[in-house]
C-alpha cells in the first residue's frame, strides 16, 4: 500500500503498523541515547504517528519530537520487522510543513536555509561574505539579532572547513576514460560537495576515468531533492528530482554517479517520490535503478588502475545515508583496504550518527554538537591518522568536531578525506594532502 | 485513590528533577503506555526519568506518602507485561540511569546502575577478557534493572544460568523510599536470601538503582554450529542425545520452518533450505574440549538425521546465525500482522510429544503456531499468529495461547521460563499454585511493601489487601501435631 501524496498527507496506517514495539530500535537512535526518552526514539515517534491518526491532530509535543529525528535511519537497520520509518518520517514531515504553523524564528530560519543550500551557485557567493564578517568581527555584532546566532556556529564551522575557493579547477563537461572505455557515466557534483569541497569532484573524476569511465558532468544539474525531501518539502523535493532526471536523462548516460551519500539515498528514491506524477513515474524508477555510489560503482567495476601505496591509518565512518540508507558498507572498506600502505581502524558505535543529518546541525545544534563531541572521541580513540567518509555533511561536522576535541585536550586534529581522494592519492602516487 | 494524589507527587518531582524528567503532557505519556508486550495499554498519570538514585529514592517515597502506585520500567522491552504502567500511578524509567560505575576484570565484577543495557556490560567487559552471560534475546537494548526484575534468561544460560546466577548484590530502593543494600560482593552472602526473593519479582517489592554483576572468562574457543533437520521431532531427538551424552553446549536453540522463515526474510541468515527445523548449536570453553565435544555432537546430529551441518567460520558468519535466532520473535511481524510471544517450560524429554500437540492445536483451531525455543532447557517460545482486523482470530490466538501453557503444566512444566508473569500471566497463576502458595508469596509482598504500591495488578492474579489475612488454617497444623514445631 502506498501512501497518498497528493490527497491525505500524512503517516500511511498501514505502515505504522508494521511496528510491533519491541525496542531493537531503541539503542541505535541518536536521541534516544542522548536523553532516554521515548518520545524521542523511532518507536515513540511511530507512536505519536499513531496519535496523529487517532486524533487528526499534530501537536507542538508531536512536532517538536518529530522535529528532533536526525533522519539517519540507523533504525531501519536496527528492525527486524522491516518498518518502513524511512517513508514514514518523510510522510510525517511533510504533514508537518503542511498542517503544523511553526514559530516565527523558526520560519524564518528554515525559510533561509532552503533559500541557500540547494544552490551551490549561493552557497558560493555566501562564503566570501562570511570569512570577511570573521575578519572583522561582524560576525559578533550579527550573532546578537538571534536568528544568526543559530546559524553562525555552523557556518563558521563550515568556512573553517571548507577548501578556499577559486583553486579547484573548473570540471569539464566530459573528461574521457584512459585505457579502455569499461562505462559511461554521469556524476551528480552536489550543492555542498560542489561548493565546500570542489576537491572530491576533481578526485572523483580523475579516478574515474582512471578506472576506465568516461564522465559526462552536465552543467547546470541543480540540487538533487535530498534536503527538501528530508524535511517534508515535498513539492520543492519532487521539483527538484524532475530536473535532475531530465539533465542526466539528456545526457545519455549508464550510471549516475554520487559522492555525496544524501545525495545518493535520495535519488535511489526517486521512484517513490515522483510515483504519483505520470509523466515521471516510469522514468524516475529508470533514473532511480541507474544511480550509484561512486564507492558502489567502482567496487562493482573493480579497479584497472594500479595503485601506489598510501602510508595512513584510516578510521572509516560510515555516513548515515550510505550505510543505513543505501546499504553501502562493505564496498567503501574493500576499497580503502585494496590500497597498499593503508591500515583501516573500525571506529566504536559505528551506527551512531554524527549528528549532521543534512541541515540538522543547523536547526538543532544543541544534540548535533553533543553528537559530534561523541563522535569525535570515538574516532580519536581509534588511534588513526586519518578520518574518511563519504558525505560533505559528515566532513564538516566530524571536521568542526574533531577540531573542538583538539582544542580541548591540545594536539593537532586529525586530517580528513573523501574515500574517493584516498583512493585518488593511490592512483596518483601522491601523498594524502 | 482520587485523581488529585497524584499532585503532590507530581509537584515533589519538579522540585527536585529537571523539568525535561518528570512528563505529564498527554501525547507524551500516551508514549509509555505499553511496554514489549503491545495489546496492554495503560496511559500513566505520570511518568518520571530519574538520573540517579537519590531522585528515584525520593519520587518512590513521595508515592509512598501519598499512597500513590508506582511502576519501574527501563527499556520497555518486556513481553508479559510487567512494566505495564497505572493509569493513577507513577511510571518510574530507568534510562538515564546508565552508568557503568566500576569493572573489575580482576574480581570478575562490574557495577551497573538498572538503565544500563545488557549487551553494554559485555563490551565494558570484553577488553578485560570477560562478559556478562545471561543473554536475552533482546540484549541489545534490555536493561540490567528490568532483568533482575524478571529473572531474565537467555540462549546461553542452558550452560550459565540465569540473572540470578549472575547477581552478587544490589542497592535497592523499597517500597517506602529508603535505600538498602542486600546481598554482598562476596560469592554467598550469610542470613535470609533477600536477594533471591527481589530477583524475579517483578518490580513487586521495590526497584534496584545499583547492581553488582558477576563477570565470566571469555572462552578460549566458540564453536556454533548450524544443523539442519527434516523436522523438529529429528531435531528434538538430536537434543535428548546431546545432553544424554553429557555435553552441555553453551547453548541449543531450536526453530521450527516457520519461525526460519520469517528470520530468513528479516535478516537474510541464510539458514538451511527446506529445513522443517534448524538447531543452532555452540559449544564453548578450552578448545581441546570443544574440539572432543564437536566430533560427539557432530555424530550426534547425523545419526538423528541431519541433512546439513555448518560450522560458523568465522565471528560474523556466528553473528549472522545468532542475528537469525535473536531477531526471531519481531521477525514474525514480517510474516503475520499481530502475534503472541509464549513463553513456557517443559522437561526436555517431553519435547516431541508437546511438539506434537501443539501441531495438533494449531492445526484443529487453524490458527498458525511458529516455534522458537531454548531446546536445552525446554524452554519454549511458541509464536501465535493471527490478524487482529478479522473478527475472532485474536481470541482465537489467545484461547490456542492459553491451551499450551496448560500442556506445560500437565507436563510438569511452568507458565514462564524467562519473560515473566506480569499483567499477562497474572490469571494462569492458579494454574501453577494452590491458595496455600499463593498465599505464602503474598506474605513475602506484604513484608516488603505493605501499602501495595509496587507494581501492583501483576503476577498475583487478584490484587489482595495486606491487611487480610490470607487463608488462615484452621486446626492442629500436621507438623505440630507430629511433635516436629511448636507454636509460638
Amino acid at each position: 500500500m502506498t501512501a497518498d501524496r497528493t490527497g491525505t498527507r500524512g503517516p500511511d496506517p498501514a505502515l505504522v503498523d508494521d511496528c510491533v514495539h519491541c525496542g531493537f530500535c531503541l539503542p541505535t537512535c541518536p536521541t534516544y541515547v542522548l536523553w532516554g526518552e521515548e518520545m524521542d526514539s523511532p518507536r515513540g515517534r511511530i507512536h505519536l504517528m499513531q496519535q496523529s491518526i487517532d486524533t487528526g491532530q499534530v501537536t507542538d509535543a508531536m512536532s517538536q519530537h518529530w522535529d528532533a529525528c536526525l533522519g539517519c535511519m540507523a533504525c531501519v537497520t536496527a528492525c527486524p520487522s522491516g518498518v518502513q520509518y524511512d517513508r514514514l518520517i518523510e510522510q510525517t514531515r511533510a504533514l508537518v510543513e503542511h498542517e503544523h504553523e511553526r514559530s516565527r524564528s523558526e520560519r524564518a530560519l528554515r525559510g533561509l536555509i532552503f533559500a541557500t543550500f540547494p544552490y551551490s551557485r549561493r552557497l558560493r557567493l555566501l562564503r566570501g561574505p562570511l570569512r570577511v564578517a570573521q575578519r572583522t568581527g561582524l560576525d559578533r555584532a550579527l550573532r546578537r539579532t538571534g536568528l544568526l546566532d543559530r546559524l553562525a556556529p555552523s557556518l563558521a564551522a563550515m568556512e573553517r572547513l571548507a577548501p578556499r575557493i577559486g583553486r579547484a579547477d573548473a570540471l569539464p563537461e566530459r573528461a574521457t576514460a584512459r585505457g579502455e572505455r569499461r562505462a559511461v557515466v554521469g556524476l551528480l557534483t552536489g550543492c555542498v560537495q560542489g561548493a565546500f569541497f570542489p576537491g572530491v569532484n576533481a578526485a572523483t573524476v580523475r579516478v574515474l576515468t582512471a578506472e576506465g569511465c568516461d564522465v559526462v558532468i552536465p552543467p547546470g544539474q541543480g540540487c538533487c531533492g535530498a534536503l527538501s525531501v528530508h524535511n517534508g518539502r515535498d513539492e520543492e523535493a519532487r521539483a527538484f528530482a524532475r530536473g535532475v532526471v531530465d539533465t542526466f536523462d539528456r545526457a545519455g548516460v549508464d550510471q549516475v554517479v554520487v559522492n555525496a551519500a544524501g545525495c545518493g539515498s535520495a535519488m535511489k528514491e526517486y521512484a517513490d517520490l515522483l510515483a504519483d506524477d505520470p509523466a515521471y513515474a516510469q522514468r524516475a524508477q529508470i533514473f532511480a535503478g541507474r544511480v550509484r555510489d561512486v564507492a558502489e560503482l567502482l567496487d562493482e567495476l573493480g579497479p584497472v588502475a594500479p595503485r601506489h601505496p598510501v602510508e595512513a591509518v584510516v578510521a572509516y565512518h560510515d555516513a548515515c545515508h550510505l550505510a543505513h540508507a543505501q546499504g553501502v558498507r562493505m564496498q567503501p572498506r574493500r576499497l580503502l583496504e585494496a590500497i597498499p600502505g593503508v591500515e583501516l581502524r573500525e571506529i566504536p558505535e559505528p551506527e551512531l550518527c554524527c549528528g549532521s543529518a543534512g541541515v540538522y546541525n543547523l536547526l538543532n545544534p544543541e544534540p548535533a554538537r553533543e553528537l559530534g563531541k561523541r563522535k569525535a572521541a570515538n574516532i580519536v580513540a581509534t588511534g588513526a591518522d586519518v578520518l574518511v567518509t563519504a558525505n560533505p555533511g559528515c566532513l564538516m561536522q566530524v571536521a568542526a568536531s574533531l577540531e573542538a576535541a583538539a582544542r580541548r585536550q591540545g594536539g593537532r586534529p586529525m586530517r580528513l578525506a573523501h574515500t574517493v581522494e584516498v583512493i585518488d592519492a593511490a592512483i596518483q602516487g601522491r601523498p594524502l594532502s | 485513590m482520587t485523581a488529585a494524589a497524584i499532585d503532590p507527587v507530581a509537584a515533589r518531582a519538579r522540585a527536585l528533577l529537571p523539568p525535561d524528567a518528570v512528563i505529564t503532557d498527554p501525547a507524551r505519556l500516551r508514549t509509555y503506555e505499553c511496554d514489549g508486550l503491545a495489546h496492554y495499554r495503560v496511559v500513566p498519570a505520570l511518568v518520571v526519568i530519574p538520573e540517579d538514585s537519590g531522585q528515584l529514592a525520593a519520587v518512590v517515597r513521595a508515592c509512598a506518602e501519598h499512597g500513590v502506585p508506582f511502576v519501574a520500567r527501563g527499556s520497555g522491552t518486556g513481553l508479559s507485561g510487567g512494566a505495564l504502567p497505572h493509569a493513577e500511578g507513577v511510571l518510574v524509567v530507568t534510562s538515564r540511569m546508565r552508568a557503568i560505575s566500576a569493572v573489575r576484570a580482576d574480581d570478575q565484577r562490574a557495577v551497573v546502575e538498572p538503565g544500563v543495557i545488557n549487551l553494554d556490560v559485555t563490551k565494558a567487559a570484553t577488553p578485560g577478557g570477560y562478559y556478562y552471560a545471561p543473554d536475552p534475546s533482546s540484549q541489545q537494548i534490555c536493561s540490567i534493572g528490568g532483568n533482575v526484575a524478571e529473572n531474565s534468561g537467555g540462549a546461553h544460560c542452558l550452560k550459565y544460568g540465569f540473572t540470578t546466577n549472575h547477581v552478587l548484590a544490589a542497592d535497592f530502593v523499597t517500597a517506602q523510599g529508603d535505600t538498602v543494600r542486600i546481598g554482598t560482593a562476596a560469592p554467598d552472602s550469610p542470613g535470609y536470601d533477600l536477594l533471591g526473593a527481589v530477583i524475579g519479582s517483578e518490580g513487586t517489592l521495590g526497584v534496584v538503582t545499583s547492581v553488582t554483576l558477576r563477570l565470566v572468562r571469555l572462552p578460549e574457543e566458540v564453536r556454533t554450529m548450524l544443523v539442519g533437520f527434516d523436522s523438529t521431532d529429528h531435531a528434538g531427538a538430536a537434543v535428548s542425545a546431546i545432553i544424554a551424552a553429557g555435553i552441555v553446549p553453551a547453548a541449543i536453540e531450536m526453530m521450527d520452518a516457520l519461525a526460519i522463515e520469517a528470520a530468513e526474510e528479516a535478516v537474510h541468515c541464510h539458514y538451511p533450505d527446506g529445513a522443517g527445523a534448524v538447531l543452532v548449536i555452540e559449544l564453548d570453553g578450552p578448545a581441546v574440549e570443544v574440539e572432543a565435544e564437536y566430533v560427539e555432537v557432530e555424530r550426534l546430529c547425523r545419526e538423528a538425521g541431519a541433512f546439513e551441518q555448518r560450522v560458523a567460520t568465522d565471528a560474523v558468519d556466528r553473528a549472522l546465525i545468532w542475528k537469525g535466532r535473536k531477531s526471531a520473535f519481531a521477525a514474525v511481524g514480517r510474516i503475520s500482522p499481530d502475534y503472541i510471544v509464549q513463553d513456557g517450560v517443559i522437561p526436555r524429554t517431553a519435547l516431541p510429544e508437546v511438539l506434537a500437540a501443539i501441531a495438533e492445536l494449531s492445526r484443529s483451531s487453524g490458527v498458525r503456531v511458529a516455534n522458537v525455543f531454548h531446546a536445552g532447557d525446554g524452554n519454549l517460545h511458541p509464536l501465535v499468529l493471527f490478524d487482529e482486523s478479522h473478527e475472532g482470530e485474536g481470541d482465537a490466538a489467545e484461547e490456542v495461547s492459553g491451551a499450551i501453557l496448560d500442556l506445560c503444566i500437565a507436563h510438569g512444566g511452568s507458565i514462564t521460563g524467562e519473560h515473566g508473569v506480569g499483567a499477562d500471566k497474572a490469571r494462569y497463576l492458579p494454574r501453577m499454585y494452590d491458595e496455600a502458595d499463593l498465599d505464602t508469596m503474598q506474605l513475602v509482598r506484604c513484608a516488603f511493601d505493605p501499602q501495595s504500591i509496587a507494581n501492583p495488578g501483576k503476577v498475583f492474579p487478584t490484587p489482595r489487601l495486606c491487611g487480610e489475612v490470607p487463608g488462615r488454617r484452621s486446626g492442629v497444623h500436621p507438623a505440630q501435631e507430629a511433635g516436629l514445631a511448636e507454636v509460638f
